[in-house]
């Protein structure tokens, strides 16, 4: 089904007709709104991205239309990308091998494959073998945080990058590109972390399967009119009078790859729980401040990567003690009073880092619950009778 | 050919040296807290060995542990402990075996007791899972822990900025960070000196291997190979010992080439090749003999496998450089098998197909390593379409009892034999 377009309407920035707006671009799995962006600016490319992170700044630099590609999710039927994987493979990689196979990435002139678990690295190489007619690239990023070890070396690759979407662009990517793009990306983060503040304040006014969605519409739209959405949002969700619950307010973590179905997001909150704060769509908040536009715009990206951004169970934590201080603070800050840890079947990093997270929240005494799904799971009754029990037992014998 | 009684297993006398060099390095770990020796717990891909006997260090190697427990029946329990202590069951049975071992006493395969490591030396060379094995041995010790992160070979080359990278860090970071570990100052020379011992080994590993080019193949380069890269692949590359033993194993394989015999299997002498295959994948350790027994009774030989290149691939012309130390251990960790793209692999696979003259591809596909077995369905695809040859494709776990199925595995070898019998006798007719 092709996106809806903006409503002409008055009421055109409610949050009904917003959300309506992001719901048609999360259930359109033909990029509709990628190719009408092309058909728009006749010439430019458009390059995909896997999770969890890529400079997008760089993509946008080029005057591309940079694309999260998120797997198939609950609506897809994978046909093809099952005979790719055996069964004990996460989701993800199969029903984006669908998606390709199927044509439905055609609009995409190039693919990232950035560096989060050996299957989305292995996925680079199968997707050299079945496009090649693709800009295809594995994005390495540094696991040490040196500026003068690691810092050279990732600079290096970022430069590859900008090369490489150069010659594709066919210009080059100056310096001043560069650095307005990472302005108007820096105005994206602050957008982001408004609307953040304001589900973490409020989460009744702003519930996650909306703020869900208003993330995965900047997968597919151009990073200032994104912007724009979330802005209008917030404005929007500030007029509105929800009724507040009396549910937990928690945060849900593992969910930085692989997609839970919409689905699963509803069911928490129909649950009893308020999802304060999040992993999902890392790349809108990676980098955890501004990024400067003075000086070197490489140099900046590269300190912001190494020094500034976010925790997750793909970057390897330097410091033992620091270990779940990122899930504790975010825990701390938005005042949650326990942890959902929702982690995809099969998925070894946020699996195999799940229980140092754990162990860091006993020592805390934060309580949390654990599970698993699927990005096409279908039965949600017994999640949601696990997170409302969850739920229920915080609000009873929490102090 | 007559073959021995099951209980009589027959090995070459170089396993037995390799079994009483694996078992020695137990010993010396076993007393090393206690006589004050520093020890290293580091990954066998992408392993420093000659540089931390710079250092005077006993290495540890989880993997060997693992493998070594599910030879001898023990990682099911470990799997199971770790997997109460909270492991998924859906990740890496190496790691569970580990983490369980460690939180039932840390007893070794052998029985002795393994030491607590000094430092934690995570070469972070084609595998993820790596990084967080070392996050969770680390919450179980009070000891440094060392990231070389060794960037992945996604355009199939190394770049200078890899390079680069890898070597900066070996230099700023990890002999510094030995050095204060250890308290023993680098030695470059030293360094030199155990390079020079390791290329002397690997020209030979490398004869060895590629003598699977012979007819008969007088080495079964995937169930007879684990056995020989043992020394190399672990805390014995740049030794003397090492040396010693491949140049050993040189001489009973030109022997058996010259005999015109066939491989050694744990039941006597092979008898006749019926079959070359090329394997991709790792070997399942908790049925490795029964597995092994599955080829040998249909006659069917491996003349190359990918897995005896995971701790590196020196037959194509890679050596451990005494000349340009640093730069060579770079290029070793950026060159180990699972740190190749996906077409690289293939391209490897290819080339052993061909110059082995396989008559088929066997993969063993195994739950618990992604770096593996992500992608291996479209290698198949991609090798069958390239070399005409058929392929197999199985699946079993390498350290988990519970995913190895005897009766299917053997179901699909035997019809994947007849298969290939069958393609032959339509060939000759």
């Amino acid at each position: 089904m092709p996106p809806k377009k903006p409503a002409k309407s008055p009421a055109q920035n409610s949050v009904q007709n917003i959300v309506d707006r992001c719901q048609a671009l999360f259930d359109d799995l033909d990029f509709t709104a990628v190719k009408d962006w092309k058909a728009a600016h006749p010439g430019a490319k458009a390059i995909g991205y896997l999770p969890i992170y890529v400079p997008r700044e760089i993509i946008h630099a080029a005057g591309m239309l940079p694309v999260g590609i998120l797997g198939g999710g609950d609506q897809l039927e994978v046909i093809h990308g099952d005979a790719y994987y055996q069964s004990y493979i996460c989701r993800i990689p199969r029903s984006t091998i669908e998606l390709g196979l199927t044509g439905r990435l055609d609009c995409l002139d190039g693919m990232l494959f950035p560096s989060i678990c050996d299957v989305i690295r292995n996925l680079s190489g199968m997707w050299q073998l079945l496009f090649k007619d693709k800009y295809v690239k594995y994005f390495d990023v540094p696991q040490t945080y040196r500026d003068d070890i690691a810092g050279t070396f990732y600079i290096h690759e970022l430069q590859t990058l900008r090369e490489d979407l150069g010659k594709m662009a066919g210009r080059t990517i100056t310096d001043d590109d560069l650095r307005n793009s990472i302005a108007v990306y820096n105005e994206n983060r602050v957008a982001i972390a408004e609307l953040y503040r304001l589900r973490a304040v409020q989460p009744w006014q702003a519930p996650t399967s909306e703020i869900y969605l208003l993330l995965r519409a900047g997968m597919v739209l151009p990073v200032e009119e994104h912007t724009q959405l979330l802005a209008d949002y917030v404005t929007a969700a500030d007029q509105e009078e929800r009724p507040r619950r009396d549910n937990c307010r928690v945060v849900v973590n593992g969910v930085f790859c692989e997609q839970p179905p919409l689905g699963l997001i509803r069911s928490l909150e129909m649950a009893g729980c308020y999802v304060v704060d999040d992993d999902f769509l890392l790349i809108t908040r990676w980098l955890l401040d501004e990024v400067p536009t003075d000086g070197d715009p490489l140099d900046n990206l590269s300190k912001a990567f190494l020094h500034r951004s976010a925790a997750t169970s793909a970057k390897f934590e330097p410091n033992k003690a620091d270990k779940g201080r990122f899930l504790i603070e975010q825990v701390r800050n938005s005042r949650a009073e326990g942890v959902i840890f929702a982690a995809p079947s099969f998925c070894d990093p946020a699996l195999l880092d799940r229980p140092m997270l754990q162990e860091a929240l006993n020592r805390d005494d934060i309580p949390f619950t654990a599970f698993k799904y699927a990005e096409n799971t279908g039965q949600m009754q017994a999640i949601r009778e696990q997170a409302g029990t969850f739920a229920d037992s915080i609000k009873l014998w929490s102090a | 050919m007559a073959k021995a009684a099951p209980q009589d297993v027959i090995k070459e006398s170089s396993m037995l040296k390799q079994k009483e060099m694996i078992d020695a390095n137990f010993k010396l770990l076993s007393t090393a807290n206690e006589e004050g020796r520093k020890v290293s717990s580091t990954f066998v891909p992408g392993n420093l060995n000659e540089l931390q006997m710079c250092f005077d260090l006993n290495c540890n190697f989880p993997e060997i542990n693992a493998l070594q427990n599910g030879m001898r029946k023990k990682s099911g329990r470990f799997i199971m402990e770790a997997e109460r202590d909270g492991q998924s069951e859906d990740v890496c049975t190496y790691v569970k075996s580990d983490l369980g071992m460690i939180m039932q006493g840390n007893i070794g395969p052998t029985g002795d007791k393994l030491p607590d490591p000094d430092v934690l030396l995570l070469s972070y060379t084609g595998c993820f899972t790596f990084m967080k094995w070392f996050e969770l041995v680390r919450e179980k010790y009070d000891c440094e822990t060392i990231m070389l992160h060794v960037p992945y070979q996604a355009d199939g080359k190394i770049t200078q900025n890899m390079r680069d990278y890898v070597v900066k860090q070996l230099k700023e970071d990890v002999i510094p960070t030995l050095e204060r570990v250890s308290g023993v100052k680098f030695d470059i020379d030293r360094l030199r000196q155990y390079m020079r011992q390791s290329a002397k080994a690997e020209e030979d590993l490398v004869w060895i291997l590629q003598s699977a080019k012979n007819r008969p193949s007088p080495i079964d380069a995937f169930f007879g190979g684990v056995y020989y890269i043992g020394p190399i692949f672990t805390a014995f590359r740049g030794t003397e010992a090492a040396t010693e033993y491949y140049s050993t194993l040189r001489g009973e394989i030109e022997q058996r080439i010259a005999n015109g015999q066939g491989p050694v299997t744990p039941e006597g002498d092979f008898g006749k090749e019926k079959f070359r295959l090329v394997v991709e994948g790792t070997p399942n350790y908790t049925n490795f003999r029964e597995f092994w027994k599955m080829f040998y009774d249909e006659g069917a030989v491996v003349v190359a496998s990918t897995y005896t290149k995971v701790g590196g691939v020196y037959d194509f012309g890679f050596r451990h450089d005494p000349d340009n130390p640093i730069e060579s251990l770079a290029d070793y960790c950026l060159g180990c098998y699972t740190n190749l793209s996906l077409p690289a692999r293939i391209r490897m696979l290819q080339s052993y197909m061909e110059d082995y003259e396989a008559d088929g591809l066997l993969i063993n596909s195994v739950k618990s390593c992604n770096s593996f077995s992500a992608g291996q369905l479209l290698m198949l695809r991609e090798l069958e379409k390239r070399t005409g040859k058929p392929g197999a494709f199985i699946e079993t776990d390498l350290v988990d009892p519970r995913y190895f199925s005897a009766a299917n595995v053997k179901n699909r070898m035997e019809s994947y034999f007849q298969m290939l019998e069958q393609k032959s006798a339509s060939r000759a007719a």
